[in-house]
This record gives C-alpha cells, structure tokens and sequence, in this order.
C-alpha cells in the first residue's frame, strides 16, 4: 500500500443555501479543491451524498456530477453509509490511491437538505424501518435513548449535555463557514424546545446545504502540487447491528470502538497521541459517547473531560474545533469530508484563530444512523 | 406501504413470532434468515410472552408525519423474557413514568393508518403493568 495524502480541499459555507443547487454545491467545492493545485483533471471521483433521491429526488448522481465538474467520461462512484457517506468515500479514495489504481482522486461529500422534504421523515430512512421507524421513532428519538442510558449508566445530567453544546457553539463562532456562528448560553440550551427527551433543540445539530471537497494523491507525488501535504496515516471503519434495540449496551457505540481499534492499530497511533478531533456530533450525547469509545477516555467520563475543559482549546485535546456538526452544520453527506478539511487545516497550521498549537497528528470520526456504521481516519503533518 | 409489504410483516407484528437458533438458543425478533451471533440458519418458531422490562425510552415531541397528531408520546425499548428487545410506543401513562426497569405489558394495538392505502397498521405497544399489591 502506498503513502497517500490530501493535498488541496474545497468547501462551500454550511447553511441554508437558498441560491444553491446541490449540483452547484458540489461544484463549488470540487473546483475550489481543484484550482488550489492549478486545476488537475483527476483520474477519479468519489461522491459521499445520503440521499439526494429522498430529499430532492436525484439518484445516480456521480456521473451527474462528474458531468457539470466538466469531466464527463472520468470514472465516478457515488458512497452512501447514511450520515458517515463523507468518510466511507474517503476511505475508497484513500485506498483506490493507496492500491495504486488512481494517482489523482477527487471525493467530493454533498447535501441538498433544504429544498423542501420533511427532513425528520428522510433522516429517519437511516434506521431499521420495519422495526423502528414503522413504530414512530425518529433519529432524535434514537440518540435520546442513548442518552438515557448514558444517564441511567453514568448518572450523566441534562447539564452535561449542554455543556457540549454550549462548547461547540463557542468553536463555532471561530469558523467563517459555520451554520451558526453564535455563542449559546447553559441556560438557552436548557431551556430550548423539546424534540426528544431529554434532547432539546440546541442539543440537536441543524439542517444544512454544503458540500466538502479534498483531492487525494500518492504522497511521493504531493510536492509536485503543495508544500504542505497531510499524510493520511490510515483508516478504520466497522459497523454494528443496525436497530438500537439489537445492541448490547446502547450507551456505548460499538462500531465508533472497532473503528477506532482498527485505525489505531492499522497507523500505530494511540489515542494519548491524537492532538486535535473532528468527532461526529450530531447530537450532544454523540459526542460524550464518541469520545468514550475512542478511549479519548474511560466510559462515563466523558462528561467530566468536558466540563473540565480538556475538548476545548487549552485542554488535552480540542475536539470539533470547527463547531462540530452541530454549530458548523451537518449536510449530512458532506460532514465526513468536511471533519477531514479541518483537520487538513490544523495541521497545516492553517486554522486561524481555531489553530491547535503544534497539531501534528488528528483523527477525524464520522458515524452513520444512530450508530451502525463509522469511519475512522488518522492524519499526520508531513 | 403497499400491501404486500405490510402483509410480509404480519406474523411478528401482530402474533410476536420469534425464531430461536437452533445452534445457539439465541432468540431473534423478528426472525432472520441468518442468527446475528453464531450465523446458524436454523430456526425454531417461537412467541414472545406479551411483556417485558424497559431497557431505555425517550418522549418523542417532533414527530414523524403519520405520529405527529400523537406528541408527545413516550416510546421504549423494551426486552421479553425470552431475551428478545422490540423498539415500541408506550401508551395508557404518564409519559415521566417511563423509566429503566419499568414492567409493561406488550398489547395488540392500531400503530399507524395508511390515509391513501386504506389500511390500518397493526402492531404491540407497551403498557404499564399495574403495581403489585
């Protein structure tokens, strides 16, 4: 397997792009990608997008979007894993790359949220219907049982919930392309409306346009287009029984611990050694949990190590410096490519007033349906 | 839903047909064609007892479409003591009430209707058992 980097990325502003197609999103960020290196044709094209059937009624999109990029006749594949499509059409670059099939691979994650669909009913297809949602759950409704076991577990409160919340919003304010870009208080979080007990709505990351961009190539080849590739060291992914009641444990993520066993082994990375992550939370417990099943720390300490202030700035590792999906927004196809550019951007020392000091190596953790699927990847500054 | 596909689901929805493995005793629901823990195929038909304990719930308040004259409405897991675990709604209570460890009875009830399909959609949700004593 060959040394692979990312050596350019591009990303539209997260938000509701009312002006914005989702063939124009993707464009956006995939030129934006392109033109940092002086506009290389790439020999392949992968496409993380959930369900651009559901929410505005387009399949087959790779060849869709290949053609308005202006490379029609290039190969392209479209990866769909629920909310991690981002990170599993990483992960297929980075191993087309790494096997030495494609030298130049462009993955481009993108969703077209806002154009009209009743969302909940869409992001709901992503658990087991006939078991789940045919009884009415919804994706909040899943992540609030994991909460409650969490809480039931843990004895973990409402209050350390928000304090994630609270956190990434702060992140938030940091990045010119976050959704959200405001602080919120403890209180505003507690007090907002309920959609799932005990989720409320400022637990809950938002519904966004975006797309994220970044372009892969052999890293003996990298210095030909940047001075300042990122090595990805590896990646890890694995999956888990799709319905929350099939789980053993549901207040531990089963397929976020295997991934992240199986990156930390491929890379000889440990988790003492990640500097910076970009963590799927797409709800606030999400996080706590994600973080546990790192071993970022142990289980039922998550909370701790966030009021603490060891996942904000100054602490032991910052995570979602880019406001996490919940403040910078979660078009759900795109998130895991956009967790991969933040992490690209810290570790070139790129990240403006979000700069980790002397970031070397970070991790990125991306996760489909209420946790069935994650991808895993490890980054390091070359 | 078209028909056939709700009809498909008849068995475990409405008679809470189980299968156990006849390699592992696991008890699988709704049944499979392959068992999750030791990928046996054969299976034994088995029922559920109509009740169980709540492992995890939540109160959903932003509903799907079809739930959405219902919310607030409590929902659970909960598991048989067959070791099988459903995802159900809990009705006839205090939504607060429903906790870990909460025994319910699992009872026949109208789940959902398909407005332009005519059919009414049939299923179990839970219900509190009343205290003992």
């Amino acid at each position: 397997m060959r040394d692979v980097a990312i050596i350019a990325t591009g990303m539209t502003p997260f938000g509701e792009l009312w002006q914005t197609s989702l063939r124009d999103l993707f464009v956006q960020a995939a030129r934006e990608a392109l033109d940092a290196v002086g506009g290389p044709r790439p020999d392949a094209i992968y496409v993380g997008n959930m369900s651009g059937g559901q929410f505005v009624g387009q399949e087959h999109l790779a060849p869709l979007m290949a053609d308005h990029l202006g490379y029609a006749g290039v190969p392209a594949t479209r990866v769909e894993s629920a909310c991690a499509s981002g990170g599993a059409a990483l992960r297929s670059a980075f191993y087309e790359v790494g096997a030495g099939a494609s030298d130049l691979v462009l993955v481009v994650g993108v969703e077209k949220m806002n154009d009209g669909v009743d969302v909940t009913n869409v992001l709901a297809s992503a658990a087991d219907q006939e078991t789940e949602v045919y009884h009415g759950i919804t994706f909040p409704g899943l992540y609030a049982m994991i909460a409650r076991a969490h809480m039931e577990a843990y004895g973990t409160t409402e209050g350390d919930l928000a304090v994630v919340s609270v956190k990434n919003h702060r992140h938030g304010t940091m990045n010119p392309k976050a959704q959200f870009r405001q602080e919120v208080t403890l209180e505003q979080v507690m007090t907002s409306s309920m959609v799932a007990d005990p989720l409320r709505l400022l637990h809950c990351s938002p519904v966004s346009d975006g797309a994220a961009a970044v372009l892969l190539c052999p890293l003996d080849r990298a210095r030909e287009f940047t001075d300042k590739p990122v090595k990805i060291r590896g990646s890890g992914m694995a999956t888990a029984p799709m319905a929350l009641a099939d789980r053993a444990d549901p207040a531990f993520l089963d397929a976020v611990s295997l991934a992240a066993c199986r990156a930390y082994e491929a890379t000889g990375v440990g988790p003492s050694d990640i500097q910076v992550a970009e963590v799927h939370d797409c709800f606030s417990i999400a996080e706590l949990c994600v973080l546990e099943a790192l071993c970022l720390t142990a289980r039922g300490e998550a909370a701790e190590l966030t009021r603490a202030g060891e996942t904000t700035h100054g602490g032991r590792v910052p995570i979602n410096t880019s406001g996490g999906l919940k403040s910078k927004g979660h078009p759900v196809g795109a998130t895991g490519v956009a967790q991969a550019i933040e992490i690209v951007e810290q570790l070139r020392g790129e990240a403006g007033e979000r700069q980790v000091k002397d970031a070397t190596v970070g991790l990125t953790q991306n996760m489909g349906g209420s946790g069935a699927s994650s991808v895993i990847h490890v980054f390091e500054r070359v | 839903m078209p028909s056939p596909r709700y009809w498909r689901e008849i068995p475990s929805r409405y008679r809470l047909e189980a299968g156990r493995c006849a390699s592992c005793g696991k008890v699988v629901y709704p049944r499979r064609r392959v068992c999750p823990d030791c990928r046996g195929t054969e299976f034994e038909s088995v029922l559920l007892s109509p009740e169980g304990k709540v492992v995890t719930s939540t109160v959903v308040h932003v509903a799907p479409t079809e739930f959405q004259m219902a919310a607030p409405y409590p929902m659970a897991v909960v598991e048989t003591p067959e070791g099988a675990r459903l995802m159900v709604q809990v009705t006839d209570c205090e939504p607060e009430d429903v906790c870990p460890g909460l025994h319910v009875n699992l009872e026949f009830r109208l789940i959902r209707r398909e407005g332009e399909g005519g059919i009414l959609c049939y299923g179990h949700k839970a219900v509190p058992q009343p205290a003992a004593g």
